[in-house]
């Protein structure tokens, strides 16, 4: 490591000279993971703790900065030549250098059903530096209170991890619901942590197993004082499906509001897909929204005054191609589909089915 | 197309192919339809095996220029300064050809992977990649062989086509394309600076800051790194990699020279008028990639040294298809040109660069009326014409 600081600088300075390519083309033919200019992971560990999820130990390359407690990053994986961005919530704590993520398989989800058929130890996957303000605060709050659902639980226990090895003396509790205990991820070593630590206070619901946890049905606010009797004055953190955080902002909604913090990001084969000529079109970088009018991207561009780089108009210099960031997209030639965060499009002959957001 | 929508009892021949293979406009409609098809069908199959076959392309490039400018290191020993150039010449080829020139087409950018992204690669020549990008991708790929659009017609230094007015200029054809060849890259790198239409004052000086700057920091880098870094590491034998570096650059300049040159330039291409594609059909516009390419016939390591341009009407058809597929497309494109009697216009690189050699030789003289220089070819068919006559009466 002290190796690998010290030769930085050197390196960069030697990009100059190693020619368009830089070092990193080079390196990279030796080892991926020595890359400088790009975040990557290598698979260590691959387990899976229940039918349909799978938990994979990642570590990252040198660039990778660290992750806070609640935060997600981007993990790239390549099925079949082409390379599929997704978000996860490490569980991992703070601090720690390798990354946890636990991923439930959809039936539809491409990525995730890659991952957890696929997935093995030596595998490198591209990955983003830490994003979202899902944060515990500084200084930690009295007490916490943790909702989740499914495989939001996942950065719940990253902060829960993060609070018990800090060696917090508050209170913490945390409302699970899952379908049943054949399901419920970390369930084995959440019944340990509670076991062991008083501070802590662990309350399940198995939605289709009346009876098998210490609560019974979907989320309720009734739920609540039973976690903590004080729960109004705990910082709250719920992640998981739209319909609990749904349940958990109503019961919220009269001026408590700033103690909640809410996440939720949903696989993009359950994105709604949109119509032609709907919802609002995003040029992220230049801040400017449009209804989306159904022409192509790059008429939707020039007629909100961006000028965005383009040739042909036709689809075949690839000079307008820039980054969808996320939303559906239409190519008009091939009149493919797509919903996958992170592709190049072309702009010329493309079109937003629903709201689609761009980079440039 | 208008004219046989205006008069629909007496249909003329589309516009676009009266000087050249007459199709009618439901027959262009339908092998633009085809070809579609065939894209269509490509599009759909991309898939790991491009992404290997690309990225071992990459390690083979990158391996052989470590090698190469490990032994030019050594270079003062001349076995090693031999098998170096070799090496970095090879590598050079395959960075600009089979990896540069096709990435940079977007025949990747399906893949997400920024190392094969189109907009972000730069290649191991004196051009920048984004000025590339813009006068290839599409000034010349949209623009094929259109006279006066077309700026690949002759680079703005050679005469390569009759509609291109003749001057005393062009009497040094010989000599600018032999110039041309060894300096390609450079050529290349002033490509988008439009010289030619600098000098007529079409275009301002002032306007193109931007790309000289461009232009100045790009090669600045390629001489830093080919003609300063490397040779210094040699300390005192540094003249042996120096001249290893020059001798590389220039082989590949030569051959990316002739393989370009044979894409479009041999006997029997066909060039196009501004008028006559305004307002292009798709089917068209494939017509026009299709007459205006010329294909060069050889084994799997020519292809890929050439970059795949062997397949250069395949690659004019299906510009971002990766350039792999090409051969087995031609087999497609070769049917339907035969079904539509269009040329499908394929030789040997020594005989489609001979062909480009005399039209390069050919052209440095003003046509008069008749076909060849210096008017013989139209005092020839007088006395042919004279001849007949006299033998008729």
């Amino acid at each position: 490591m002290a190796l690998k600081l010290a030769l930085r600088p050197r390196l960069h300075a030697l990009d100059t000279f190693a020619g368009p390519h830089g070092i990193d083309g080079y390196l990279e033919q030796i080892d991926p993971l020595l890359v400088r200019g790009e975040c990557r992971a290598e698979v260590l560990d691959v387990e899976r703790p229940t039918t349909e999820s799978v938990t994979l130990t990642l570590r990252p390359n040198g660039v990778w900065q660290g992750c806070r407690a609640g935060q997600f990053v981007r993990v790239a994986v390549e099925i079949d030549g082409v390379r599929h961005e997704r978000c996860y919530s490490p569980a991992s704590r703070e601090g720690r250098r390798e990354i946890e993520i636990t991923v439930k398989r959809h039936s539809e989800g491409l990525v995730s059903g890659f991952l957890f058929e696929r997935a093995r130890a030596g595998m490198v996957f591209g990955l983003s530096q830490a994003e979202g303000d899902f944060l515990l605060p500084r200084p930690r709050p009295e007490s916490v209170l943790l909702i989740g659902g499914g495989s939001g639980l996942t950065p719940l226990v990253a902060i829960l991890r993060t609070l018990l090895a800090e060696g917090y003396d508050g209170r913490i509790a945390l409302l699970h619901y899952a379908p049943d205990p054949e399901r419920a991820i970390y369930r084995e070593e959440l019944a340990r942590l509670a076991a062991e630590r008083p501070g802590f206070t662990l309350l399940r619901s198995y939605t289709r197993v009346p009876g098998a946890g210490e609560l019974d049905g979907h989320f309720s606010p009734a739920h609540l004082p039973e976690a903590d009797p004080c729960f109004a004055k705990a910082e709250t953190f719920a992640c998981g499906p739209p319909s609990l955080l749904d349940a958990v902002r109503g019961a919220w909604a009269n001026g408590l509001e700033r103690r909640l913090h809410v996440e939720s990001f949903l696989p993009p084969s359950f994105a709604s897909v949109g119509e032609d000529g709907e919802g609002a079109v995003r040029f992220a970088e230049s801040g400017i929204e449009v209804e989306n009018s159904g022409a192509s991207l790059l008429e939707q561009a020039e007629a909100a005054g961006l000028r965005p780089a383009y040739g042909c108009r036709m689809g075949i210099c690839h000079t307008c191609t820039c980054r969808k960031l996320s939303g559906t997209h239409k190519n008009l030639i091939t009149g493919e589909v797509s919903s996958a965060p992170g592709e190049e499009i072309q702009l010329c002959v493309s079109t937003a089915l629903g709201d689609l957001e761009v980079e440039i | 197309m208008t004219t046989a929508t205006a008069h629909p009892t007496a249909p003329e021949p589309p516009r676009v192919s009266a000087s050249h293979i007459p199709l009618t406009a439901e027959q262009l409609q339908r092998f633009g339809e085809e070809m579609d098809a065939i894209r269509q069908r490509v599009l759909a199959e991309r898939g790991q095996s491009d992404v290997d076959y690309i990225r071992a392309v990459i390690r083979a490039q990158r391996g052989l220029e470590a090698a190469g400018r490990g032994l030019l290191w050594a270079g003062v020993f001349p076995p090693a300064w031999l098998a170096g150039t070799a090496a970095l010449s090879l590598s050079k080829i395959l960075d600009n050809m089979e990896i540069g020139h096709n990435v940079m087409h977007g025949q990747y950018e399906w893949t997400n992977d920024p190392k094969l992204s189109g907009k972000r690669f730069e290649w191991d020549t004196a051009c920048p990649a984004d000025q590339w990008r813009h006068s290839h991708n599409y000034v010349h790929h949209t623009h094929t062989n259109i006279v006066g659009k077309d700026r690949d017609i002759g680079y703005g230094i050679l005469r390569m086509s009759k509609d291109q007015p003749w001057s005393p200029y062009y009497l040094g054809n010989p000599l600018w394309a032999t110039l041309l060849a060894l300096f390609f890259e450079y050529g290349v790198a002033l490509h988008d600076l439009e010289v030619e239409r600098l000098a007529t004052g079409e275009i301002d000086r002032s306007e193109q800051r931007e790309l000289r700057e461009g232009i100045r920091r790009k090669v600045g880098r390629q001489a830093l790194k080919d003609y300063v870094f490397f040779p210094a590491l040699s300390g005192p034998f540094f003249v042996f990699p120096l001249a290893g570096n020059a001798a590389a650059n220039i082989v590949r300049n030569v051959w990316a020279f002739t393989i370009i040159f044979c894409g479009h330039f041999p006997e029997g291409t066909h060039e196009f008028s501004e008028e006559e594609t305004e307002e292009e059909t798709r089917g068209e516009w494939y017509y026009r990639q299709l007459l205006g390419s010329a294909n060069l016939s050889g084994g799997p390591l020519f292809h890929i040294l050439a970059g795949n341009l062997g397949f250069q009407i395949e690659h004019h058809l299906f510009p971002d298809l990766p350039a792999r597929r090409y051969a087995e497309i031609s087999v497609e494109v070769q049917e339907a040109c035969e079904r539509y009697g269009l040329p499908y216009n394929v030789g040997p690189l020594h005989r489609q660069f001979g062909s480009v050699v005399r039209k390069i030789c050919r052209l440095a003289l003003p046509e008069t009326e008749g076909r060849g220089p210096l008017g013989l070819g139209a005092a020839s068919r007088r006395l042919g014409g004279l001849a007949k006559r006299a033998f008729l009466r």
